[in-house]
Parts: C-alpha cells; sequence; structure tokens
C-alpha cells in the first residue's frame, strides 16, 4: 500500500517534479475561477436563479463572520469564502473517480494553515498596527507572552494536523475497506467521509475566523 | 523483519487504541452537556452548535495527532532506514 504521507510524481519538467496533487489544486483553482466569473457576468438588481443561490452563500458566509467575529464581515469575506470554498470542492473532490483529494496531502494543508498564521498577522497589523498586534500577545497580562508566542505557531500546526488527518484518514480507510472487502462496500463511508469533509471545510473558516478575531485590538480602546 | 518493525507496529496500534480513549470520553461529555444547554435553551441553539463544533474539532485533533503518529512509524519510520 503506498504511503499516505508521500505523493506519487506525475511528470517531471527539468528539475521540478509535478505530482498529482498539484494539478488537483490547479483545477479545482480553475474550475472555481471560472466558475465565479461565469456566475457573476450578468449580475442584475433581481437576481436569476444561479445569482439567488450566490447570494444565498455569500449571505451565509456573512452572517457566519458576524456571528463568530463580531466584526463586520466586508474585510473577510474574501479570504474565509475562498477558504471555505477551496476545501470543500478539495475534500469533495473525491467523488470524481481517481481523484485524490489534494488535502489529503500534508503540502496542501501545510500551505493553507501558513496562509491563515499570515493572515492573522496580516488582519491584526491592519486593524490595530504593529503596536497594537504586538498588545494582543500581552493579553490578559505580560505573563501570557510566551505562551501567547507558542500558541501562535502551535495552533497554525494542529490546523494543518487536523485537516490532514481528517481527509486523509477517510480515504486511507476506503482504501483499506475496498481493498478487503469489494466493490459497493465502502459506499457508506464514503458518505460519512463526505460529511467529514464538509464539517472539516466548515471547521477551518471558523478557526481561522477566531483567530483572525484574536489578533485584533480588544474593544473600547481601538486607536 | 527486525524487532525494531515489530516494536513500530505494536506501538503504533497502542498509540490509536490508547489515544482514542480520551477523545471519545471527552466528546461524549461534550456533546450530552451541549444536549442539556440546548433542551434548557433552545432559543441559542444555533451558538451553542457553533461552539460545539469548535470544540469537538478542538477535541478530535487530539485523536488525530495520535493517528498521524502512527502513520509516521509505520510509514515514515526514522529508525528503520
Amino acid at each position: 500500500m503506498n504511503s499516505p504521507l508521500s505523493s506519487p510524481p506525475v511528470w517531471q519538467i527539468g528539475p521540478v517534479t509535478i505530482t498529482g496533487d498539484v494539478v488537483a489544486t490547479w483545477v479545482i483553482m480553475a474550475v472555481l475561477v471560472a466558475a465565479s466569473l461565469l456566475a457573476t457576468r450578468h449580475l442584475a438588481l433581481v437576481p436569476t436563479r444561479t445569482q439567488a443561490v450566490l447570494e444565498l452563500i455569500v449571505g451565509t458566509v456573512d452572517q457566519q463572520i458576524r456571528d463568530t467575529m463580531q466584526l463586520p464581515p466586508g474585510r473577510y469575506r474574501a479570504f474565509i469564502g475562498t477558504l471555505f470554498g477551496f476545501i470543500f470542492v478539495a475534500n469533495w473532490s473525491s467523488l470524481i473517480p481517481g481523484v485524490r483529494p489534494p488535502t489529503a496531502h500534508l503540502e496542501t494543508d501545510a500551505a493553507l494553515a501558513l496562509l491563515v498564521f499570515l493572515a492573522v498577522i496580516w488582519f491584526g497589523v491592519q486593524a490595530g498596527g504593529i503596536r497594537g498586534y504586538l498588545a494582543t500577545f500581552a493579553t490578559p497580562n505580560l505573563v501570557m507572552v510566551p505562551l501567547n508566542v507558542i500558541e501562535s505557531v502551535t495552533r497554525t500546526f494542529s490546523l494543518l494536523v487536523r485537516l490532514f488527518g481528517n481527509v486523509m484518514s477517510g480515504v486511507f480507510v476506503v482504501g483499506i475497506v475496498l481493498s478487503l472487502a469489494g466493490l459497493l462496500v465502502p459506499i457508506p463511508l464514503m458518505a460519512l467521509d463526505l460529511l467529514t469533509g464538509a464539517v472539516q471545510a466548515y471547521i477551518f473558516a471558523i478557526l481561522a475566523m477566531v483567530f483572525i478575531a484574536g489578533a485584533m485590538p480588544p474593544k473600547g480602546n481601538k486607536q | 523483519m527486525n524487532w525494531l518493525a515489530c516494536v513500530s507496529i505494536v506501538s503504533a496500534a497502542m498509540a490509536v487504541s490508547f489515544g482514542a480513549i480520551g477523545p471519545a470520553l471527552a466528546e461524549g461529555r461534550a456533546v450530552a452537556a451541549a444536549m442539556e444547554a440546548i433542551a434548557r435553551q433552545p432559543e441559542s441553539a444555533s451558538t451553542i452548535s457553533r461552539t460545539l463544533f469548535v470544540g469537538l474539532a478542538m477535541i478530535e485533533t487530539m485523536a488525530i495527532y495520535c493517528l498521524v503518529i502512527a502513520l509516521l512509524l509505520l510509514f515514515a519510520n526514522p529508525l528503520l532506514k
């Protein structure tokens, strides 16, 4: 059985090895961008059916941001929505025969977690300036600074391991059951896998919001 | 197969089996508490279930860590190279 920690190469272009996950990631990105461009081409005040669905999705993301971060969603909608959309589509891409979801590999999840880590710094500095952002490390008091610094690294790591472990274990279990029991038997497991995929996409987005909201200066003494 | 491989396999199985006990108990308690809270205050069900989801994800990570350790032992064991 192939190791779930490695990804088999597909092409070799010069010194660069292209793995199947990179191809899957780029295909998913292209599909998402193309779908968004197509769907937002003819926006009207009275929405068509497609536009109504889109507005529902964007409205839900906005509402979640408002509920979780207690902030106006305008600045975070693009980042959070894209994270959720990409992870959701990537997790469910296991529905297509022959495709292993790119999130079942450590590298993709590491990139996503790194994005969240950088976004926390970016949004934190934007909201409170560098001093304001650094001051959030000293909450609730100065004794907590080392712990908060360590936490900002470990929570990124746990974000990566959580997504990787959940998606990869789903794919892995389906593979094992398929090799033991044969055709059609792992279908309930695949259904469970879809549920896990959706929940993990949701949780990844929620945790990104929580981390970003944690880097905001506390309300009341905004600079 | 040398004894190092045997020990790795046994410890991978033990990591998953014992590592699953704590998170299983913890998730049970968390869900039970959330159910109780929703039964008392059905109007705050959406807030409670959102917090529950995030909390469950946090708890679940403990079990996932054990799984990753087991996979490292089985597939990327640095001692078996």
